[in-house]
């Protein structure tokens, strides 16, 4: 074989076809999998973020995270905000969907209505959400004062608080739930539910025994995503409460940003961050797994 | 049957309302007079549009937007190009190593950028890439590598291999089927990648918060709540400021509707 035959065989083998993976490779090994690692060494240390010298003071970082009392209530928060917000943006979104796949006049309109909050960056739908909420002449305590009762302290009571957070953060990303509903429902074969009627199955038993398993796919979906975004939430508590008052709104991602950027303590921010992350996979993963293991073939 | 339809449209009636309360209110503060105490669910009668003039100037908005649309464009045409490219090979050739490449892809979908904030910052710092555009771009870039490859592996997989060997008897080499044949089809899925991908960067708060520390180079969401913590009192103003940078994505979002809606559709079936 000839020299630039060979060059070309060589050149059009599956192997060098793998060449166009090296971009996206070299994104990932920079910009995650090795910062990845450096966390981990710069949690190992008290570095203060931007000078020079940095002790190694072993697990310290971790040792300080567990006898931290704000730190479990922190960690509480969080667990809240991902899980509320993953129950509730299913309920509603699987509800929604169900009632926007039926013939109805102007469910475009409905649905364009309710996706519209998706379009919104999280932390300007906050700050939407803080003109309503808001204790001194919000537009929800003006109902209350109008109605002749006290006013309330939406943004300052603690656990009421980080359940309204939980609930802009639903209300916003509902629609995207909804829309993801929709199209798992949309690929459901229309036979199944005739042959239902026909043997004379009754709705809720329909939608419990086919409409649902038909729908995992869509759910396992949701739920993951949802999962992952409720732990992560961090643009609508800045616009809300920016964690406060103290610590009774944080979740883990706002404790880490101020860890870092306001009390200049990185050694600390990349432990909370590595633990973030670990928490983030363990629950993540789980997840998927388990509601894999339900989805069926059809 | 009748009925239960007249009882789901009330039902959904209901529900829009409820969606549209939140705009309404902002509608309304953002037309107000700063001295007017009506009740906040009051329309005003008239229409005070210096708020938003002054929420544009004094809020340096003008810049912000240009620095929005400087790094949504460069991401996108980037995540595009690395995207499609990387999931040919990927979803063609399933050898071991591309599964082991794909499955390492796939799982990077978990990891939030915030988890690993300080090393980034401290690599960007290490390469003067603080209050660049680039360094926005790579992140974005980065971090939406996993559902990009993903929604391109899928959509690759259903074109028909007929295709590739038809091209391969015309003697065409595996990178011109790949940039020949392949890339031109995937114009439909490259439309959802650009809508979830675009309204994501364009929303986007943490990276640009981190990373765009310059107040030149804010971006409209760092710029709105630099704006929220100087007008704090000034809630009319803050209003018009939230109206004009939420608009231009909304109105996108109307005229272009059904395109959103079918692209993501589209998208979140093959997930």
């Amino acid at each position: 074989m000839s020299l630039r035959g060979r060059a070309s065989k060589i050149l059009n083998s599956t192997l060098a076809l793998d060449i166009l993976c090296i971009p996206v490779l070299f994104l990932l090994s920079f910009f995650i999998f090795y910062p990845f690692i450096r966390g981990l060494m710069i949690s190992f240390t008290n570095w203060d973020g931007f000078s020079q010298t940095k002790d190694w003071i072993g697990l310290d970082n971790y040792g300080r995270m567990l006898a931290d009392r704000n730190v479990g209530k922190i960690i509480g928060n969080t667990i809240i905000y991902a899980v509320g917000s993953t129950i509730f943006q299913n309920l509603l979104g699987l509800s929604f969907a169900v009632l926007l796949d039926k013939a109805i006049k102007g469910k475009n309109i409905a649905r364009a209505i309710i996706y519209m909050p998706v379009m919104v960056s999280g932390l300007i739908m906050g700050y939407i959400w803080y003109f309503l909420f808001q204790e001194d002449g919000g537009a929800i305590n003006e109902i209350i004062i109008a109605l002749g009762k006290q006013t309330v302290r939406f943004l300052s009571s603690g656990k009421l608080t980080v359940m309204l957070i939980t609930a802009v953060n639903v209300f916003q990303y509902c629609g995207m739930c909804m829309i993801i509903y929709l199209a798992g429902l949309q690929t459901i074969p229309k036979d199944y539910y005739e042959a239902a009627a026909i043997d004379g199955a009754k709705r809720t038993h329909i939608f419990r025994r086919i409409t649902l398993p038909l729908l995992m796919p869509s759910i396992t979906i949701n739920v993951v995503l949802n999962l992952i975004g409720g732990l992560k939430l961090f643009d609508v508590i800045i616009a809300m409460t920016n964690g406060g008052p103290g610590y009774m709104t944080q979740s883990l991602s706002t404790m880490m940003y101020q860890t870092y950027f306001a009390a200049k303590d990185a050694g600390y921010a990349a432990a909370i961050g590595n633990f973030m992350f670990v928490v983030i996979t363990i629950i993540g993963m789980s997840t998927l797994f388990t509601l894999r293991k339900r989805e069926v073939e059809y | 049957m009748k009925r239960k339809n007249t009882v789901a449209k009330l039902l959904l009636i209901l529900i829009s309302l409820f969606y549209l309360i939140p705009f309404y209110v902002v509608i309304c503060l953002a037309f107000k007079l700063q001295s007017d105490f009506s009740s906040k669910w009051q329309f005003p009668g008239y229409l005070f549009l210096q708020n938003f003039s002054r929420a544009w100037g004094s809020g340096h908005l003008a810049n912000a937007f240009k620095n929005n649309i400087i790094i949504v464009v460069f991401s996108l045409a980037l995540i595009i190009i690395c995207g499609s490219i990387c999931s040919y090979p990927l979803s063609r050739y399933k050898t071991r190593l591309n599964k082991f490449i794909y499955s390492l892809i796939i799982a990077c979908t978990i990891v939030p950028g915030l988890t690993i904030l300080v090393p980034l910052y401290q690599i960007m710092v290490n390469l003067h890439g603080t209050s660049t555009y680039w360094s926005v771009i790579l992140l974005h870039l980065t971090f939406s590598m996993p559902l990009v490859v993903f929604l391109y592996t899928g959509f690759i997989g259903m074109i028909p291999r007929e295709l590739d060997d038809a091209a391969v008897i015309d003697g065409l080499s595996r990178f011109g089927i790949c940039f020949r044949i392949i890339m031109p089809l995937l114009i439909p899925i490259t439309i959802t990648v650009i809508i979830v991908c675009g309204v994501g960067i364009w929303n986007d708060y943490q990276f640009s918060l981190f990373f765009l520390q310059k107040p030149t180079m804010f971006t409209v969401t760092v710029q709105l709540s630099m704006f929220f913590q100087y007008n704090r009192n000034e809630i009319n103003l803050v209003a018009a400021g939230c109206l004009i940078s939420a608009v231009p994505l909304i109105a996108l979002f109307i005229f272009l509707q059904k395109y959103f809606i079918k692209g993501l559709a589209s998208g979140a079936l093959k997930l």
